[in-house]
């Protein structure tokens, strides 16, 4: 292995881990901004211009703040909790393809920190781990409502994973790889043999039924049960403080712009836009390229204020309502698609 | 024939409560949840009702009623005679006063022969009607268009406003005056 390869890899990492973080940080911003116009407030706008030092006045609050032990003997669980949360979230934009490759310095540098084949099943194995982060938090804290939330969040993600994994059954028999890398050079362009490249354009019912367990899986209104202010507090976070609080929330925010970056790629074309292959032949390879990446932070944008703009519209479920619709809507709803999609690629192909 | 009284709705919006079934595409909720979505990114767009407070200031009322004043005339002397009107229609019960007699030589600090000692409105208790100023016959205390109510304080003996407090400063009296004639 070269050096090159590997300060290449490792400064991407490092661009790809600032990049996570400062989106997670003005989601923060922006679900407060986003929640204040949906609401006729205009939202915070004294620190900085239009409120954009804000996440910087939070964070600094929160370091600030007392770092509080409840009465528990699991201090040691009690800090690993938020530790697995934070981790998690971030470990999953290993995978992500942000771009096309980019010619640098006389070298391809492909956009994806590593393009392992098993990418999808790779996001799913971390995403299940991210479970445990609220799991031991609520175990740890000794306190009931921190526990009944957490007992509420592994339930629902374990039930919601099942039909995320059914929708991405069906996708998969079409794209013929678990490979994100591959996925979203499948969808390169716009228009092919007379219908859309995308995914979402193919597989309508997977793209539903896949976001809706992403909110259910990144606990979001109208699933954030575990959070449920009126009947458990603050939720698994309750006995947190500091910044053990939040790493809590950060993370909520880091998986939420995880999951809209693995929606836009699996469904939305990831960094392929209409005229891409027009925009190579005529400007240039890399312009077209950088101008895939931004067009990818563009729907990944979307896919961020849509969870936002959700959250303000649909009341949160009861729990046996989220339950009756992840066993007995989404997952039946799931193998359907997987059988009509069978035999569409068996009539078709 | 006239309308059964059940049937009668004079807004017109009346609405029939009905328990049928939803039909497969109201079970979907997707409609609904479309609807609800194209409702709230509405109000995105629309104008907001927030006033930025320290930059922008609401208009008060013409009525507004701020805090109690006592007033002096034109020569800078209480109007006050301490006759106890106010303290009598006071709803609050919040007024008191000594009543005191004017001594030879302090004909420039009182008007009246008879004047008040002691004026003391307790502010927890008062309400801000302005009976007390309806009520004076002398003019002597009104409620000014002063935004600045009662002040925080950590004792409740600091809500007692006295005539320290209350009576018009003699600056502000000789102001008055000098507007006055200027006009």
């Amino acid at each position: 292995m070269d050096s090159a390869f590997i300060i290449e890899k490792s400064v991407f990492i490092v661009v790809i881990f600032a990049i996570t973080m400062i989106m997670a940080m003005y989601s923060t911003w922006a679900e407060r901004k986003v929640a204040a116009y949906l609401q006729d407030r205009v939202g915070p706008n004294r620190a900085g211009w239009g409120g954009l030092l804000q996440p910087l006045a939070d964070g600094m609050k929160l370091f600030a703040k007392e770092e509080f032990f409840p009465n528990t003997p699991n201090r040691f669980l009690f800090v690993v909790g938020p530790a697995i949360a934070m981790s998690t979230a971030l470990m999953t934009s290993a995978v992500i393809p942000w771009g096309d490759k980019l010619h640098i310095f006389g070298r391809d540098v492909i956009l994806q920190a590593t393009d392992i084949d098993v990418s999808i099943l790779y996001v799913f194995g971390i995403i299940s781990i991210g479970v445990y982060g609220v799991m031991i938090g609520g175990w740890a804290s000794n306190n009931k409502f921190s526990l009944m939330s957490s007992v509420r969040a592994a339930s629902q993600m374990v039930s919601y994973e099942v039909a995320m994994g059914l929708a991405i059954i069906a996708l998969l028999m079409m794209s013929g790889t678990l490979s994100l890398k591959e996925i979203a050079e499948q969808q390169s362009g716009f228009w092919k043999d007379g219908w859309f490249t995308w995914n979402v354009f193919s597989q309508p019912v997977g793209f539903l039924i896949f976001l809706v367990c992403a909110f259910a899986e990144t606990n979001r209104t109208p699933f954030d049960l575990a959070e449920c202010e009126s009947e458990l507090i603050g939720g698994y976070h309750t006995e947190y403080s500091s910044m053990k609080m939040g790493f809590y929330l950060f993370a909520e925010y880091a998986n939420m712009f995880i999951s809209s970056a693995i929606l836009a790629v699996l469904y939305f074309g990831a960094y392929n836009y209409p005229g891409m292959q027009w925009m190579s032949d005529n400007v240039g390879v890399n312009a077209a390229n950088i101008l895939g990446i931004v067009v990818l932070f563009i729907k990944i944008c979307f896919f961020i204020f849509f969870y936002m703009w959700v959250r303000w519209t649909i009341p949160r479920f009861r729990y046996d309502q989220l339950m009756h619709l992840g066993w007995k809507i989404l997952i039946p709803l799931a193998i359907v698609n997987i059988m009509v999609t069978g035999v569409c690629i068996l009539v078709f192909k | 024939m006239s309308t059964a009284i059940q049937n009668i709705s004079l807004s017109g919006k009346k609405k029939e409560v009905s328990n049928k079934e939803m039909t497969f595409w109201e079970k979907l909720y997707l409609i609904a949840i479309v609807k609800g979505l194209w409702i709230t990114i509405k109000h995105f767009f629309k104008k907001k009702a927030t006033i930025h407070y320290p930059e922008q200031v609401r208009a008060f009322s013409p009525v507004y009623r701020g805090r109690h004043m006592l007033k002096r005339d034109e020569q800078g002397r209480e109007n006050c005679t301490a006759c106890g009107l106010c303290a009598l229609s006071c709803p609050a019960e919040a007024i008191t006063m000594k009543a005191a007699e004017r001594k030879k030589g302090e004909e420039h600090l009182y008007r009246e022969e008879k004047y008040a000692e002691i004026y003391e409105i307790n502010m927890l208790r008062c309400i801000f009607c302005g009976l007390c100023e309806e009520a004076c016959p002398k003019d002597a205390i009104y409620l000014t268009i002063s935004k600045e109510l009662v002040p925080a304080q950590y004792d409740r003996e600091d809500f007692i406003f006295g005539k320290d407090k209350l009576v018009m400063p003699l600056e502000m009296a000789i102001k008055n005056t000098q507007l006055k004639n200027a006009n």
